[in-house]
Protein backbone atom coordinates (compact mmCIF):
# COMPACT_ATOMS: atom_id res chain seq x y z
CA UNK A 1 0.00 0.00 0.00
CA UNK A 2 1.31 3.26 -0.71
CA UNK A 3 2.09 6.02 1.83
CA UNK A 4 -0.93 7.27 3.38
CA UNK A 5 -2.02 10.42 2.14
CA UNK A 6 -2.72 11.99 5.84
CA UNK A 7 -0.60 10.82 8.75
CA UNK A 8 -2.07 11.65 12.38
CA UNK A 9 0.56 10.05 14.54
CA UNK A 10 0.63 10.46 18.57
CA UNK A 11 -2.15 13.43 18.62
CA UNK A 12 -3.43 14.19 21.53
CA UNK A 13 -5.08 17.50 22.67
CA UNK A 14 -5.36 19.27 26.29
CA UNK A 15 -7.44 22.27 26.76
CA UNK A 16 -6.72 24.55 29.69
CA UNK A 17 -9.62 26.61 31.27
CA UNK A 18 -8.19 28.26 34.45
CA UNK A 19 -6.15 25.73 36.28
CA UNK A 20 -8.20 22.86 35.32
CA UNK A 21 -6.72 20.93 32.28
CA UNK A 22 -9.04 18.54 30.18
CA UNK A 23 -7.76 16.18 27.56
CA UNK A 24 -9.90 16.04 24.55
CA UNK A 25 -7.64 13.85 22.37
CA UNK A 26 -5.69 11.22 23.75
CA UNK A 27 -2.53 9.68 21.66
CA UNK A 28 -4.58 9.30 18.50
CA UNK A 29 -3.08 7.72 15.64
CA UNK A 30 -5.01 7.53 11.88
CA UNK A 31 -3.54 7.40 8.26
CA UNK A 32 -6.28 7.83 5.82
CA UNK A 33 -5.19 7.10 1.84
CA UNK A 34 -5.86 9.00 -0.92
CA UNK A 35 -9.34 9.12 -2.48
CA UNK A 36 -10.80 7.58 0.54
CA UNK A 37 -13.74 8.57 2.17
CA UNK A 38 -13.09 8.05 5.89
CA UNK A 39 -15.68 8.04 8.69
CA UNK A 40 -15.73 9.04 11.97
CA UNK A 41 -18.09 8.59 14.52
CA UNK A 42 -18.52 8.57 18.16
CA UNK A 43 -21.09 10.82 21.09
CA UNK A 44 -21.28 14.33 21.36
CA UNK A 45 -18.05 15.24 23.35
CA UNK A 46 -16.09 12.49 22.18
CA UNK A 47 -13.42 15.42 20.80
CA UNK A 48 -14.56 14.34 16.64
CA UNK A 49 -14.71 18.35 15.91
CA UNK A 50 -11.46 18.95 17.73
CA UNK A 51 -9.56 16.21 15.68
CA UNK A 52 -10.88 18.07 12.37
CA UNK A 53 -9.60 21.18 13.71
CA UNK A 54 -6.24 19.98 14.28
CA UNK A 55 -6.06 18.86 10.96
CA UNK A 56 -6.52 22.34 9.64
CA UNK A 57 -4.98 24.06 12.21
CA UNK A 58 -7.85 26.38 13.59
CA UNK A 59 -6.49 24.05 16.67
CA UNK A 60 -3.16 23.15 17.30
CA UNK A 61 -2.14 20.05 18.64
CA UNK A 62 -0.69 19.62 22.45
CA UNK A 63 1.84 16.77 21.30
CA UNK A 64 2.19 14.92 18.32
CA UNK A 65 1.94 15.25 14.38
CA UNK A 66 -0.19 15.59 11.24
CA UNK A 67 1.19 15.37 7.90
CA UNK A 68 -0.74 15.83 4.83
CA UNK A 69 1.02 14.87 1.82
CA UNK A 70 3.92 16.83 2.00
CA UNK A 71 2.86 19.27 4.73
CA UNK A 72 4.04 18.49 8.36
CA UNK A 73 1.11 20.95 9.60
CA UNK A 74 2.39 21.87 13.01
CA UNK A 75 5.44 23.46 11.32
CA UNK A 76 3.77 25.98 8.71
CA UNK A 77 4.66 29.42 9.20
CA UNK A 78 1.72 31.83 9.16
CA UNK A 79 1.79 32.80 5.53
CA UNK A 80 2.32 28.79 4.32
CA UNK A 81 -1.15 28.02 6.89
CA UNK A 82 -2.92 30.25 4.58
CA UNK A 83 -1.86 28.64 1.75
CA UNK A 84 -2.32 25.07 3.02
CA UNK A 85 -5.76 25.96 4.42
CA UNK A 86 -6.64 26.22 0.93
CA UNK A 87 -5.73 23.01 0.10
CA UNK A 88 -8.25 21.69 2.66
CA UNK A 89 -12.35 22.45 2.41
CA UNK A 90 -14.76 22.28 4.81
CA UNK A 91 -18.30 21.88 5.30
CA UNK A 92 -20.23 22.40 8.63
CA UNK A 93 -23.48 21.30 9.85
CA UNK A 94 -25.10 24.87 10.06
CA UNK A 95 -23.42 25.84 6.70
CA UNK A 96 -21.54 28.88 7.92
CA UNK A 97 -22.47 30.55 4.12
CA UNK A 98 -22.23 34.29 4.63
CA UNK A 99 -25.68 36.37 4.23
CA UNK A 100 -24.33 38.80 2.76
CA UNK A 101 -23.20 36.96 -0.55
CA UNK A 102 -24.90 35.56 -3.16
CA UNK A 103 -24.22 31.95 -3.93
CA UNK A 104 -22.03 33.31 -6.77
CA UNK A 105 -20.22 35.67 -3.97
CA UNK A 106 -20.08 32.47 -1.63
CA UNK A 107 -18.24 30.04 -3.64
CA UNK A 108 -16.01 33.39 -5.22
CA UNK A 109 -14.68 33.96 -1.69
CA UNK A 110 -12.05 31.68 -0.91
CA UNK A 111 -11.21 32.16 -4.63
CA UNK A 112 -11.01 35.98 -3.53
CA UNK A 113 -9.17 34.93 -0.86
CA UNK A 114 -6.15 33.14 -3.04
CA UNK A 115 -5.80 36.04 -5.12
CA UNK A 116 -7.11 34.70 -8.00
CA UNK A 117 -8.16 37.10 -11.25
CA UNK A 118 -11.98 38.01 -11.93
CA UNK A 119 -11.71 35.65 -14.93
CA UNK A 120 -10.97 32.86 -13.47
CA UNK A 121 -13.36 33.34 -10.65
CA UNK A 122 -15.93 33.30 -12.99
CA UNK A 123 -14.98 30.49 -14.78
CA UNK A 124 -14.75 28.41 -11.47
CA UNK A 125 -17.55 29.42 -10.18
CA UNK A 126 -19.12 28.96 -12.69
CA UNK A 127 -17.57 25.01 -13.22
CA UNK A 128 -18.33 24.02 -9.78
CA UNK A 129 -22.01 25.20 -9.57
CA UNK A 130 -22.66 22.91 -12.17
CA UNK A 131 -20.87 20.31 -10.34
CA UNK A 132 -22.87 20.38 -7.23
CA UNK A 133 -26.26 21.27 -9.17
CA UNK A 134 -27.38 24.31 -8.38
CA UNK A 135 -26.32 26.62 -11.16
CA UNK A 136 -29.70 28.09 -11.18
CA UNK A 137 -29.24 29.55 -7.96
CA UNK A 138 -26.37 31.41 -8.97
CA UNK A 139 -27.64 34.91 -8.01
CA UNK A 140 -29.93 34.12 -4.89
CA UNK A 141 -28.70 35.35 -1.13
CA UNK A 142 -28.56 32.13 1.37
CA UNK A 143 -31.21 33.51 2.62
CA UNK A 144 -33.33 31.85 0.14
CA UNK A 145 -32.01 28.66 -0.06
CA UNK A 146 -33.67 25.14 1.75
CA UNK A 147 -30.99 23.92 3.76
CA UNK A 148 -30.19 21.37 1.18
CA UNK A 149 -29.14 24.08 -1.32
CA UNK A 150 -27.14 25.46 1.44
CA UNK A 151 -25.24 22.51 1.58
CA UNK A 152 -24.76 22.01 -2.06
CA UNK A 153 -23.02 25.85 -1.94
CA UNK A 154 -21.16 25.06 1.11
CA UNK A 155 -19.90 22.50 -0.45
CA UNK A 156 -19.28 24.27 -3.83
CA UNK A 157 -17.02 26.75 -1.66
CA UNK A 158 -15.39 24.43 -0.06
CA UNK A 159 -14.10 23.02 -3.45
CA UNK A 160 -13.35 26.03 -4.70
CA UNK A 161 -9.48 25.84 -4.73
CA UNK A 162 -9.45 22.36 -5.85
CA UNK A 163 -8.68 21.14 -2.36
CA UNK A 164 -6.77 17.95 -1.56
CA UNK A 165 -8.72 16.87 1.62
CA UNK A 166 -12.64 17.45 2.51
CA UNK A 167 -13.62 17.88 5.57
CA UNK A 168 -17.16 17.22 7.07
CA UNK A 169 -18.63 18.01 10.15
CA UNK A 170 -21.59 16.68 10.48
CA UNK A 171 -22.85 18.30 7.35
CA UNK A 172 -25.81 16.11 7.05
CA UNK A 173 -27.18 16.93 10.81
CA UNK A 174 -29.55 19.77 10.01
CA UNK A 175 -31.21 18.26 7.07
CA UNK A 176 -34.14 15.33 6.74
CA UNK A 177 -32.93 12.45 5.78
CA UNK A 178 -34.13 12.51 2.67
CA UNK A 179 -31.99 15.68 1.49
CA UNK A 180 -29.10 14.05 3.60
CA UNK A 181 -28.99 11.34 1.04
CA UNK A 182 -28.93 13.74 -1.66
CA UNK A 183 -26.39 15.35 -0.06
CA UNK A 184 -24.26 12.26 0.77
CA UNK A 185 -24.67 11.58 -3.47
CA UNK A 186 -22.70 14.56 -3.73
CA UNK A 187 -20.00 13.94 -1.47
CA UNK A 188 -19.79 10.20 -3.35
CA UNK A 189 -20.39 12.03 -7.14
CA UNK A 190 -17.09 14.61 -6.22
CA UNK A 191 -15.08 11.95 -4.71
CA UNK A 192 -15.37 9.72 -7.36
CA UNK A 193 -15.06 12.23 -10.28
CA UNK A 194 -12.18 14.50 -8.74
CA UNK A 195 -10.39 11.73 -6.41
CA UNK A 196 -10.83 13.87 -3.33
CA UNK A 197 -10.04 12.37 -0.26
CA UNK A 198 -13.14 13.19 2.49
CA UNK A 199 -13.39 12.81 6.04
CA UNK A 200 -16.62 13.01 7.19
CA UNK A 201 -17.80 13.21 10.45
CA UNK A 202 -21.24 11.87 11.77
CA UNK A 203 -23.64 10.69 14.58
CA UNK A 204 -25.33 8.30 12.75
CA UNK A 205 -23.76 4.65 11.37
CA UNK A 206 -26.14 4.84 8.28
CA UNK A 207 -24.44 7.65 6.95
CA UNK A 208 -21.07 5.97 7.31
CA UNK A 209 -22.11 2.69 5.97
CA UNK A 210 -23.97 4.74 3.08
CA UNK A 211 -20.93 6.48 2.32
CA UNK A 212 -17.33 5.60 3.55
CA UNK A 213 -15.03 2.90 3.37
CA UNK A 214 -12.94 3.13 6.20
CA UNK A 215 -13.87 4.08 9.37
CA UNK A 216 -12.92 4.99 12.96
CA UNK A 217 -14.92 5.17 16.41
CA UNK A 218 -13.83 8.14 19.07
CA UNK A 219 -14.77 7.61 22.25
CA UNK A 220 -13.80 9.89 24.82
CA UNK A 221 -10.46 11.15 23.01
CA UNK A 222 -9.84 7.74 22.28
CA UNK A 223 -10.30 5.44 19.44
CA UNK A 224 -12.02 2.79 20.25
CA UNK A 225 -11.38 0.74 16.81
CA UNK A 226 -10.55 1.62 13.37
CA UNK A 227 -10.87 -0.46 10.41
CA UNK A 228 -12.91 -1.09 7.02
CA UNK A 229 -16.26 -0.58 7.43
CA UNK A 230 -17.83 -3.67 6.34
CA UNK A 231 -15.14 -5.13 8.94
CA UNK A 232 -16.62 -3.12 11.59
CA UNK A 233 -20.26 -3.44 10.90
CA UNK A 234 -19.49 -7.38 10.79
CA UNK A 235 -17.45 -7.50 14.11
CA UNK A 236 -18.09 -4.38 16.44
CA UNK A 237 -15.98 -4.04 19.02
CA UNK A 238 -16.16 -1.28 21.04
CA UNK A 239 -19.36 -0.35 23.06
CA UNK A 240 -19.63 2.70 21.30
CA UNK A 241 -20.27 0.97 17.78
CA UNK A 242 -22.33 -1.35 19.66
CA UNK A 243 -24.59 1.20 21.26
CA UNK A 244 -24.74 2.96 17.85
CA UNK A 245 -25.50 -0.34 15.74
CA UNK A 246 -28.71 -0.66 18.36
CA UNK A 247 -29.97 2.49 18.17
CA UNK A 248 -29.87 2.92 14.11
CA UNK A 249 -31.49 5.45 12.72
CA UNK A 250 -34.29 5.23 9.71
CA UNK A 251 -31.96 6.46 6.92
CA UNK A 252 -31.66 2.83 5.56
CA UNK A 253 -35.27 2.96 5.59
CA UNK A 254 -35.77 6.26 4.03
CA UNK A 255 -33.26 4.78 1.30
CA UNK A 256 -35.12 2.12 0.17
CA UNK A 257 -38.29 4.60 0.10
CA UNK A 258 -36.67 6.69 -2.15
CA UNK A 259 -35.01 3.65 -4.04
CA UNK A 260 -31.77 3.26 -3.15
CA UNK A 261 -29.71 0.12 -3.67
CA UNK A 262 -30.52 -0.36 0.00
CA UNK A 263 -27.42 -0.19 2.55
CA UNK B 1 -52.72 80.00 20.48
CA UNK B 2 -53.74 80.51 16.92
CA UNK B 3 -51.65 83.64 17.18
CA UNK B 4 -48.64 81.83 18.73
CA UNK B 5 -48.36 79.14 15.92
CA UNK B 6 -48.40 82.01 13.48
CA UNK B 7 -45.67 83.10 15.45
CA UNK B 8 -43.54 80.31 15.38
CA UNK B 9 -43.64 80.09 11.40
CA UNK B 10 -43.23 83.88 10.99
CA UNK B 11 -40.23 85.21 8.74
CA UNK B 12 -39.04 86.64 12.25
CA UNK B 13 -38.04 83.22 13.70
CA UNK B 14 -37.40 81.31 11.02
CA UNK B 15 -34.43 84.04 9.81
CA UNK B 16 -33.13 82.92 13.35
CA UNK B 17 -33.56 79.22 13.30
CA UNK B 18 -32.46 78.73 9.25
CA UNK B 19 -29.07 79.91 9.55
CA UNK B 20 -28.95 77.85 13.01
CA UNK B 21 -30.00 74.90 11.84
CA UNK B 22 -27.30 75.03 9.02
CA UNK B 23 -24.61 75.25 11.35
CA UNK B 24 -25.82 72.55 13.20
CA UNK B 25 -26.06 69.88 10.28
CA UNK B 26 -22.68 71.51 9.99
CA UNK B 27 -21.20 70.63 13.30
CA UNK B 28 -23.24 67.05 13.30
CA UNK B 29 -21.99 66.30 9.74
CA UNK B 30 -18.60 67.26 9.38
CA UNK B 31 -18.24 65.52 13.36
CA UNK B 32 -19.97 62.41 12.07
CA UNK B 33 -17.52 61.51 9.00
CA UNK B 34 -14.21 62.12 11.78
CA UNK B 35 -16.45 59.88 14.10
CA UNK B 36 -16.97 57.32 11.62
CA UNK B 37 -13.48 57.14 10.54
CA UNK B 38 -12.35 56.90 13.81
CA UNK B 39 -15.32 54.67 15.60
CA UNK B 40 -15.27 52.23 13.00
CA UNK B 41 -11.20 52.11 13.30
CA UNK B 42 -10.96 51.55 17.06
CA UNK B 43 -14.03 49.56 16.99
CA UNK B 44 -12.49 47.08 14.86
CA UNK B 45 -9.12 47.45 17.06
CA UNK B 46 -11.01 46.37 20.02
CA UNK B 47 -12.48 43.06 18.34
CA UNK B 48 -9.33 42.10 17.19
CA UNK B 49 -6.99 42.72 20.08
CA UNK B 50 -9.57 41.03 22.28
CA UNK B 51 -8.52 38.06 23.75
CA UNK B 52 -10.63 35.74 21.42
CA UNK B 53 -10.07 38.49 18.55
CA UNK B 54 -8.11 37.71 15.44
CA UNK B 55 -4.91 38.95 16.64
CA UNK B 56 -5.18 38.82 20.39
CA UNK B 57 -2.81 41.68 22.19
CA UNK B 58 -4.71 41.59 25.26
CA UNK B 59 -2.45 44.07 27.01
CA UNK B 60 -2.95 47.00 24.50
CA UNK B 61 -7.02 45.43 24.62
CA UNK B 62 -7.21 46.25 27.71
CA UNK B 63 -5.17 49.72 28.20
CA UNK B 64 -7.11 50.63 24.75
CA UNK B 65 -10.63 49.61 26.46
CA UNK B 66 -9.78 51.38 29.58
CA UNK B 67 -9.02 54.50 27.68
CA UNK B 68 -12.29 54.16 25.45
CA UNK B 69 -14.42 53.61 28.97
CA UNK B 70 -12.96 56.50 30.83
CA UNK B 71 -13.93 58.93 27.97
CA UNK B 72 -17.14 57.07 27.84
CA UNK B 73 -17.89 57.43 31.61
CA UNK B 74 -17.43 61.03 31.77
CA UNK B 75 -20.51 63.33 31.25
CA UNK B 76 -20.42 64.80 27.67
CA UNK B 77 -20.39 68.27 28.56
CA UNK B 78 -17.63 68.00 30.66
CA UNK B 79 -15.65 66.10 27.97
CA UNK B 80 -16.26 68.80 25.36
CA UNK B 81 -14.59 71.35 27.67
CA UNK B 82 -11.50 69.30 28.33
CA UNK B 83 -10.96 69.16 24.39
CA UNK B 84 -11.98 71.90 23.44
CA UNK B 85 -8.56 73.78 23.72
CA UNK B 86 -7.18 70.84 21.52
CA UNK B 87 -9.77 71.69 19.40
CA UNK B 88 -9.28 75.12 18.87
CA UNK B 89 -5.53 74.44 18.09
CA UNK B 90 -6.24 71.55 15.48
CA UNK B 91 -8.79 73.60 13.85
CA UNK B 92 -7.28 77.26 14.13
CA UNK B 93 -10.36 78.90 15.16
CA UNK B 94 -10.82 80.07 18.87
CA UNK B 95 -15.33 80.40 18.34
CA UNK B 96 -17.92 79.05 16.63
CA UNK B 97 -19.03 75.81 15.23
CA UNK B 98 -15.60 75.36 13.30
CA UNK B 99 -13.58 75.04 17.14
CA UNK B 100 -16.20 72.73 18.45
CA UNK B 101 -16.10 70.06 15.58
CA UNK B 102 -12.90 68.08 17.07
CA UNK B 103 -13.91 67.98 20.71
CA UNK B 104 -17.58 66.77 19.59
CA UNK B 105 -16.01 63.86 17.66
CA UNK B 106 -13.53 63.13 20.90
CA UNK B 107 -17.13 62.74 22.68
CA UNK B 108 -18.81 60.45 20.45
CA UNK B 109 -15.28 58.15 18.71
CA UNK B 110 -15.61 55.95 22.15
CA UNK B 111 -19.61 55.19 21.76
CA UNK B 112 -19.16 54.61 18.20
CA UNK B 113 -16.20 52.34 19.09
CA UNK B 114 -18.81 50.47 21.51
CA UNK B 115 -21.26 50.35 19.02
CA UNK B 116 -19.33 49.25 16.31
CA UNK B 117 -17.58 46.90 18.13
CA UNK B 118 -20.52 45.17 19.38
CA UNK B 119 -21.73 45.23 15.55
CA UNK B 120 -19.01 43.28 14.39
CA UNK B 121 -19.57 40.79 17.39
CA UNK B 122 -23.11 39.63 16.32
CA UNK B 123 -21.31 38.14 13.38
CA UNK B 124 -21.65 34.23 14.11
CA UNK B 125 -18.05 32.78 15.13
CA UNK B 126 -18.93 29.95 12.53
CA UNK B 127 -18.88 32.43 9.54
CA UNK B 128 -15.36 33.55 10.97
CA UNK B 129 -14.28 30.03 11.37
CA UNK B 130 -15.30 28.98 7.94
CA UNK B 131 -13.33 32.25 6.24
CA UNK B 132 -10.02 31.18 8.86
CA UNK B 133 -10.59 27.71 7.44
CA UNK B 134 -10.68 28.50 3.44
CA UNK B 135 -7.14 30.47 3.98
CA UNK B 136 -8.86 33.90 4.46
CA UNK B 137 -6.05 36.85 5.95
CA UNK B 138 -7.11 38.69 9.04
CA UNK B 139 -7.49 41.40 6.37
CA UNK B 140 -10.09 39.54 4.49
CA UNK B 141 -12.13 38.20 7.31
CA UNK B 142 -12.42 42.07 8.34
CA UNK B 143 -13.27 43.80 5.32
CA UNK B 144 -14.71 40.48 3.25
CA UNK B 145 -17.16 38.84 6.39
CA UNK B 146 -17.29 41.25 9.17
CA UNK B 147 -17.99 44.63 8.06
CA UNK B 148 -20.49 43.64 4.99
CA UNK B 149 -22.00 40.70 7.37
CA UNK B 150 -22.72 43.24 10.46
CA UNK B 151 -23.66 46.30 7.96
CA UNK B 152 -27.56 46.17 8.25
CA UNK B 153 -26.53 46.55 12.15
CA UNK B 154 -23.99 48.73 11.54
CA UNK B 155 -26.08 51.66 10.13
CA UNK B 156 -28.47 51.21 12.93
CA UNK B 157 -25.87 52.26 15.04
CA UNK B 158 -24.75 55.09 12.87
CA UNK B 159 -28.28 56.40 13.13
CA UNK B 160 -27.50 56.53 16.79
CA UNK B 161 -24.71 58.01 17.02
CA UNK B 162 -25.76 61.12 14.58
CA UNK B 163 -28.61 61.49 16.78
CA UNK B 164 -26.40 61.81 20.17
CA UNK B 165 -24.22 63.66 17.91
CA UNK B 166 -27.13 66.16 17.13
CA UNK B 167 -28.03 66.06 21.32
CA UNK B 168 -24.36 66.99 22.08
CA UNK B 169 -23.82 70.13 19.85
CA UNK B 170 -27.17 71.76 21.45
CA UNK B 171 -24.84 71.51 24.60
CA UNK B 172 -21.92 72.97 22.84
CA UNK B 173 -24.40 75.38 22.28
CA UNK B 174 -24.04 77.01 25.51
CA UNK B 175 -20.24 77.45 25.03
CA UNK B 176 -20.72 79.62 22.16
CA UNK B 177 -20.81 76.57 19.31
CA UNK B 178 -23.78 78.02 17.61
CA UNK B 179 -26.29 76.34 16.02
CA UNK B 180 -29.96 75.14 17.59
CA UNK B 181 -28.65 74.26 20.92
CA UNK B 182 -27.07 78.07 21.26
CA UNK B 183 -30.51 79.62 20.09
CA UNK B 184 -32.42 78.16 22.61
CA UNK B 185 -30.31 79.30 25.60
CA UNK B 186 -29.87 82.96 24.21
CA UNK B 187 -33.34 83.70 23.04
CA UNK B 188 -35.77 80.91 24.47
CA UNK B 189 -33.95 80.68 27.97
CA UNK B 190 -32.47 84.01 28.77
CA UNK B 191 -35.12 86.21 26.25
CA UNK B 192 -38.06 84.07 27.21
CA UNK B 193 -38.54 83.90 23.35
CA UNK B 194 -40.62 80.62 23.76
CA UNK B 195 -41.57 80.83 19.43
CA UNK B 196 -37.81 80.86 18.65
CA UNK B 197 -37.78 77.93 21.44
CA UNK B 198 -40.68 76.28 20.36
CA UNK B 199 -39.35 76.49 16.58
CA UNK B 200 -36.06 74.83 17.39
CA UNK B 201 -37.72 72.10 19.02
CA UNK B 202 -39.80 71.53 16.02
CA UNK B 203 -36.62 71.36 13.53
CA UNK B 204 -34.90 68.85 16.02
CA UNK B 205 -38.05 66.37 15.96
CA UNK B 206 -38.36 66.43 12.71
CA UNK B 207 -34.79 66.34 11.58
CA UNK B 208 -34.43 63.28 14.66
CA UNK B 209 -37.20 61.73 13.23
CA UNK B 210 -36.62 61.53 9.30
CA UNK B 211 -32.82 60.35 10.21
CA UNK B 212 -34.50 57.61 12.45
CA UNK B 213 -36.77 56.84 9.54
CA UNK B 214 -34.08 57.19 6.55
CA UNK B 215 -31.95 54.65 8.93
CA UNK B 216 -34.54 52.01 9.52
CA UNK B 217 -35.10 52.31 5.58
CA UNK B 218 -32.28 51.84 4.28
CA UNK B 219 -31.09 48.84 6.81
CA UNK B 220 -33.93 47.13 6.06
CA UNK B 221 -33.53 47.09 2.65
CA UNK B 222 -30.78 45.44 3.18
CA UNK B 223 -32.16 42.87 5.05
CA UNK B 224 -34.91 42.42 2.81
CA UNK B 225 -32.31 42.30 -0.11
CA UNK B 226 -30.79 39.77 1.89
CA UNK B 227 -33.84 37.94 2.58
CA UNK B 228 -33.31 37.79 6.01
CA UNK B 229 -36.67 38.83 7.17
N1 LIG C 1 -11.94 25.69 23.24
C1 LIG C 1 -12.22 24.72 24.13
N2 LIG C 1 -11.89 24.88 25.43
C2 LIG C 1 -12.16 23.91 26.33
N3 LIG C 1 -12.77 22.74 26.03
C3 LIG C 1 -13.12 22.52 24.76
C4 LIG C 1 -12.87 23.50 23.73
N4 LIG C 1 -13.33 23.02 22.55
C5 LIG C 1 -13.85 21.81 22.84
N5 LIG C 1 -13.72 21.50 24.15
C6 LIG C 1 -14.17 20.26 24.81
O1 LIG C 1 -13.67 19.18 24.09
C7 LIG C 1 -14.57 18.08 24.11
C8 LIG C 1 -14.75 17.59 22.69
O2 LIG C 1 -15.41 18.58 21.93
P1 LIG C 1 -15.70 18.36 20.39
O3 LIG C 1 -16.40 19.57 19.92
O4 LIG C 1 -14.47 17.94 19.69
O5 LIG C 1 -16.71 17.14 20.46
P2 LIG C 1 -17.52 16.45 19.29
O6 LIG C 1 -17.13 15.02 19.29
O7 LIG C 1 -17.34 17.20 18.03
O8 LIG C 1 -19.00 16.60 19.82
P3 LIG C 1 -20.34 16.87 19.00
O9 LIG C 1 -20.74 15.57 18.43
O10 LIG C 1 -21.32 17.34 20.03
O11 LIG C 1 -20.05 17.91 17.96
C9 LIG C 1 -15.84 18.60 24.75
O12 LIG C 1 -15.91 18.07 26.06
C10 LIG C 1 -15.67 20.09 24.77
O13 LIG C 1 -16.26 20.62 25.92
MG1 LIG D 1 -18.62 18.47 16.86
Amino acid sequence: MAAPFIEIKNVSKIFKNQSKEFKVLKDINLEIQKGDIFGIIGFSGAGKSTLIRCINRLETVSSGTIRMGNYEIDKLSKKEMNLYRQKIGIIFQHFNLFDSRTVFGNVAFPLEVAGKSKQKIEKKVTEILDLVNISDKKDFYPGQLSGGQKQRVGIARALANNPDILLSDEATSALDPVTSLSVLDVLKDINKKLGLTIILITHSLDVIKYTCNNMAVLENGLIAEKGSVREIFANPSSETTKVFIKNNSDLAKVDYLVGGEGI
Amino acid sequence: MKEFLAQVFSVEVWEYVLPATWQTIYMTAISTTITITFGLLFGVLLYVTDKDGLHPMPIFNKVFGAIINSVLSLPSMIVVIIFLPLSKFIVGVSYGPKAFIVSLAIVCIPIFSRLVENSILEVSKGKVEAAKAMGASNWDIILKVMLPESLPTLIRNFVVLTITLISITAIAGSFGAGGLGELAVRFGYNRYRTDILVAVIIVLLVGVEFLQLFGAFISKKILKKRHLV
